[in-house]
């Protein structure tokens, strides 16, 4: 009872202290403030970016796999591109052996001119691909109809367009019906496929023209190359990511017969390690703010430490009255700890302020990748936390000074 | 009765360097209540030193001091921190208030130490301003008071906790004769409502108005007799009214040899 009565006062006692000498606390506090405006506008930028890097990331799809042909690095030079890139018999033993993934299809990238009547469009990429295409990729037709095996298997020379296709070829709002050239080679529109922006980091600007075809279709159409750009899959869940390159690598191995010294003549990108690797960076970054934050409540602190002795050795016939009249020393020393903890506080408000400005201020500028930029509840705990800490740890060496004046030599102080 | 303060055999030596002061070499004293007794000496005979005993703001390094029946000579810090707020009202002689308090603000201050007596500090901190003749000073900071107004804050402060004894150290130190006069005769108001006051002084003409005079030199009590009987004083007291006498027949010289002339100028 008596110790929260006492608290109580104290910290109305501090306050008092604190605006009676607002200049001097201001400068105080200064390291404080910063360390904690510091930490508060890295966590809550880093925390925008990865929010946005993950919803980006989200949208490509996290359970995608892309395996392609990669030359190694020490045989640049001596083996050609084409050698190493992925076979359909590849592919297809692949497909056969892998568990941890599931729903395939090959990527096979064209390039042709198209032509609808007398408008002809020069050089559209042309992409090859299986119906499977269409669940990886989460794109499905928004008129006619999607992919299917039949045109897979019967080599159908149809195609799909998005929307932009069929605005620079002049074609009717809802082109399904319409024949097209492709490469002169005569295809039905069966669909019209929706066009997705990706954001800035996957190089996604504006919409651009696309058109689909059959991967066999594809093939026969470049009847000299035997490969196919990718292989494009989908994890059978998230946390495969490892194991499934792990048992890409294997199976590929065993089907490239390559002895275990050997470099790959492949690689594997997951998706979802990426998405790993940004919150292992962003993580890194939250570490490299704690540290900012260690060091500038270190340096604040030992500017409290200053202006606690200070204040000690300008209150000290204060302090030898109060003894005079009953203070215990632990209450000195508590009026003294709770001094310095306010000004710590204090200065942690202020910092607060200042970062939630920051991050504010970031937030709204438009369209920053910065939108979803926010301050996690934990940051701001343990700004507080810390800050609150420094003022106990430094305030305590100044305030046990004060604890153990010997009040008869205190009154009599200067 | 028993006394409220009771000192045998009170010892104190400090420590300088490698030599050891004797401040106190056995004093033994009682004080019983409602006393009113001037602890006199010259610089250096102790005075201070038994002052800061008898307050328990030091502790003796020998013998017994008891206060209400209460041995203190081996009290922790923290205990005689205890027994200062609850039984001894400090009155220094540079007064000794927190600047920027108001004077109710430094007369609760002793309350906001106390266990027993923070609720109602306030009234309490009222009636006290009120005995001291400071009621309508209340909210009025020291540096808007005389000199004369701090100390009967001060005294104010030290009666708030109702103490056992008030211990003045040279109250009167900081103030010209006729605020002296003040505070001696609030001192003395206050000794008839029964209050306890040791008051240390160099000063013959304010000790002459406590009952009782207690005279140290070399960390010994040299004299202790009531005032009237006191040798020393009565010896001051004629001296004063030699001096007096004297003044007053120069005076009437002057007049007598002044008193023709004076007359023959118009």
């Amino acid at each position: 009872m008596i110790l929260v009565r006492l608290l109580l006062q104290t910290v109305v006692l501090a306050l008092g202290q604190i605006w009676s000498n607002r200049f001097r606390a201001l400068l105080t506090t200064l390291g404080i403030v910063i360390g904690t405006a510091a930490v508060i506008a890295t966590v809550g930028a880093t925390n925008g970016l990865k929010a946005y890097m993950l919803s980006e990331l989200q949208s490509f799809g996290a359970r995608k796999v892309f395996i392609d042909g990669d030359v190694p690095r020490k045989m640049r030079g001596r083996m050609s591109r084409a050698q190493v890139e992925l076979k359909m018999e590849e592919i297809q033993q692949l497909i056969g052996q892998v568990t941890t993934m599931e729903t395939f299809t090959p990527l096979f990238f064209g390039s042709y001119d198209l032509q609808a009547g007398q408008t002809v469009l020069r050089s559209v990429q042309t992409l090859g691909i299986w119906p499977e295409w269409h669940e990886i990729e989460a794109r499905y037709t928004t008129m006619g109809r999607p992919f299917n095996r039949i045109d897979e298997e019967q080599h159908l020379n149809v195609c799909l367009v998005n929307d932009k296709t069929t605005e620079l070829l002049g074609l009717p709002l809802d082109p399904t019906g319409e024949f097209i050239l492709i490469g002169g080679r005569r295809f039905l529109i069966v669909g019209v496929v929706e066009t997705r922006i990706l954001g800035a980091v996957f190089g996604g600007q504006e919409a651009q023209a696309e058109v689909f075809i059959p991967l066999s279709v594809a093939m026969a159409m470049n009847p000299q190359r035997r490969f196919v750009n990718f292989l494009l899959g989908n994890l059978k869940s998230e946390d495969l990511a490892e194991e499934a390159k792990q048992e890409v690598s294997v199976i590929m191995r065993r089907i490239r017969k390559l002895g275990p010294d050997e470099e790959p003549t492949w690689q594997v990108g997951v998706v979802q390690q990426v998405i790993d690797q940004v919150n292992r960076v962003g993580s890194a970054i939250t570490a490299g703010a704690g540290g900012i934050v260690a060091i500038s409540l270190l340096v604040g602190g030992v500017g409290i430490m200053n202006i606690m002795l200070v204040s000690v050795s300008e209150r000290t016939r204060e302090i030898g009255l109060r003894k005079a009249v009953g203070a215990r020393p632990s209450v000195i020393l508590m009026q003294f700890l709770v001094e310095a903890v306010v000004l710590c506080l204090v200065g942690a408000a202020m910092g607060l302020a200042i970062g939630y400005g920051l991050v504010y201020g970031l937030s709204t500028i438009p369209g920053s990748p910065l939108e979803k930029a926010s301050v996690p509840v934990w940051a701001t705990t343990l700004a507080v936390g810390f800050s609150a800490f420094t003022g106990i740890v430094f305030g305590m060496f100044p305030a046990t000074k004060a604890a153990r004046l010997n009040p008869i030599e205190a009154l009599r102080h200067e | 009765m028993n006394p409220i303060i009771r000192l045998r055999q009170i010892e104190k030596v400090y420590r300088m360097g490698s030599e050891q002061v004797h401040a106190l070499r056995g004093v033994d004293l009682d004080i019983a209540r409602n006393e009113f007794v001037a602890i006199m000496g010259a610089s250096g005979s102790g005075k201070s030193t038994l002052m800061n005993v008898l307050g328990c703001l030091d502790q003796p390094t020998g013998g017994v001091y008891e206060l209400n029946g209460l041995r203190t000579d081996r009290m922790s810090a923290g205990q005689l921190a205890s027994v200062r707020n609850a039984q001894i009202g400090f009155v220094f002689q540079s007064f000794e208030l927190l600047p920027r308090a108001t004077a109710l603000r430094n007369v609760m201050l002793p309350l906001v130490y106390s266990r027993r007596l923070w609720l109602g500090a306030r009234r309490r901190a009222l009636r006290s301003l009120e005995r001291v003749g400071l009621a309508d000073r209340v909210g009025h900071r020291p540096n808007q008071m005389s000199g004369g107004q701090r100390q009967r804050v001060a005294i104010a402060r030290a009666l708030v906790n109702e103490p056992s004894i008030l211990l003045a150290d040279e109250p009167t130190g900081n103030l010209d004769s006729r605020t002296s006069e003040e505070i001696i005769d609030l001192f003395k108001k206050l000794h008839a409502e029964g209050q306890t006051i040791v008051m240390v002084t160099h000063e013959e003409d304010v000790a002459r108005h406590a009952h009782r005079i207690v005279r140290l030199r070399d960390g010994r009590i040299f004299s202790d007799f009531t005032t009237r009987e006191d040798p020393i004083h009565g010896e001051y007291l004629n001296r004063m009214m030699q001096e007096a006498l004297f003044a007053v027949r120069e005076k009437d010289a002057e007049r007598a040899a002044g008193a023709p002339g004076a007359e023959a100028a118009p």
